[in-house]
């Protein structure tokens, strides 16, 4: 699957996308933001507060609960200030 | 229509392309997003935009089809910029066209106030302070929710 980060999220994490596999056991969007965080301090750092943290799988925004599967395209980043 | 694109526009051109050969179209709305050059107290002396694209490009076509499908609509435009703009360069453009004006108005802030909470862009702004990343505003959220009562 790929992993992609925008915005401030990026710059804490420290790279833009990544290729991973889905994790063992990992099986929603709660589940792989729960991974992340244990992956060092900037992904902890980056994914900490969940009100500023949003996420679309197959660029469409999701909840928590949303099912994540092997190819698919995660993007995480805060909430949009287009316009 | 939806563009996604990093040089600026000419308003004059797009919104007379957006009506030119169709006579049906009575009147024409647009809104355009500048940079300002305050952010709260501080002085902005540049913004940076990103977006996700793909995704951009999939919202926008979305908010689109949304619009035509609430009133009756001869053409719609969106064009996005992104990224470094200095205070008074254009962000954003959206028109609608429409024969009558009520639909053509109306859709034009519908346009603008969804793109505001539903496309993925970030802006980024550089102040005295250093550089920083713009926090979305609830306002932006409650401006969208009045479109939330759908007039059909």
């Amino acid at each position: 699957m790929k992993l992609i980060y925008l915005a401030w999220l990026r710059a804490r994490i420290g790279c833009a996308e990544e290729e991973i596999d889905l994790p063992p056991g990992v099986k929603d969007v709660a589940g792989l933001l729960d991974w992340l965080r244990s992956r060092g301090s900037g992904y902890a750092e980056a994914v900490r507060d969940l009100s500023v943290v949003r996420v679309a799988v197959n660029q469409n925004y999701v909840g928590l609960e949303h099912p994540v599967r092997e190819g698919d395209e995660i993007a995480v980043f805060p909430p949009v200030t287009g316009g | 229509m939806i563009r996604v694109q990093r040089e600026d526009f000419d308003v004059g051109t797009e919104l007379e392309r957006l009506a030119a050969g169709n006579s049906r179209i009575g009147g024409v709305a647009s809104f355009i997003g500048l940079v300002r050059d305050m952010s709260g107290d501080d002085r902005v002396s540049a913004l940076t935009l990103e977006h996700y694209p793909g995704m951009t490009e999939k919202k926008l076509a979305e908010i689109e089809t949304e619009a035509h499908r609430r009133w009756p609509l001869d053409a719609v435009l969106i064009i996005h910029r992104y990224g470094r703009l200095v205070p008074g360069d254009r962000i954003v453009l959206v028109a609608a066209a429409s024969p009558h004006r009520e639909a053509a108005l109306a859709a034009c802030q519908f346009l603008i106030d969804w793109l505001k909470t539903d496309a993925p862009f970030w802006k980024s702004e550089e102040t005295p302070a250093g550089e920083r990343w713009v926090g979305s505003r609830a306002e932006d959220e409650a401006a969208k929710q009045r479109w939330t009562t759908d007039p059909k």
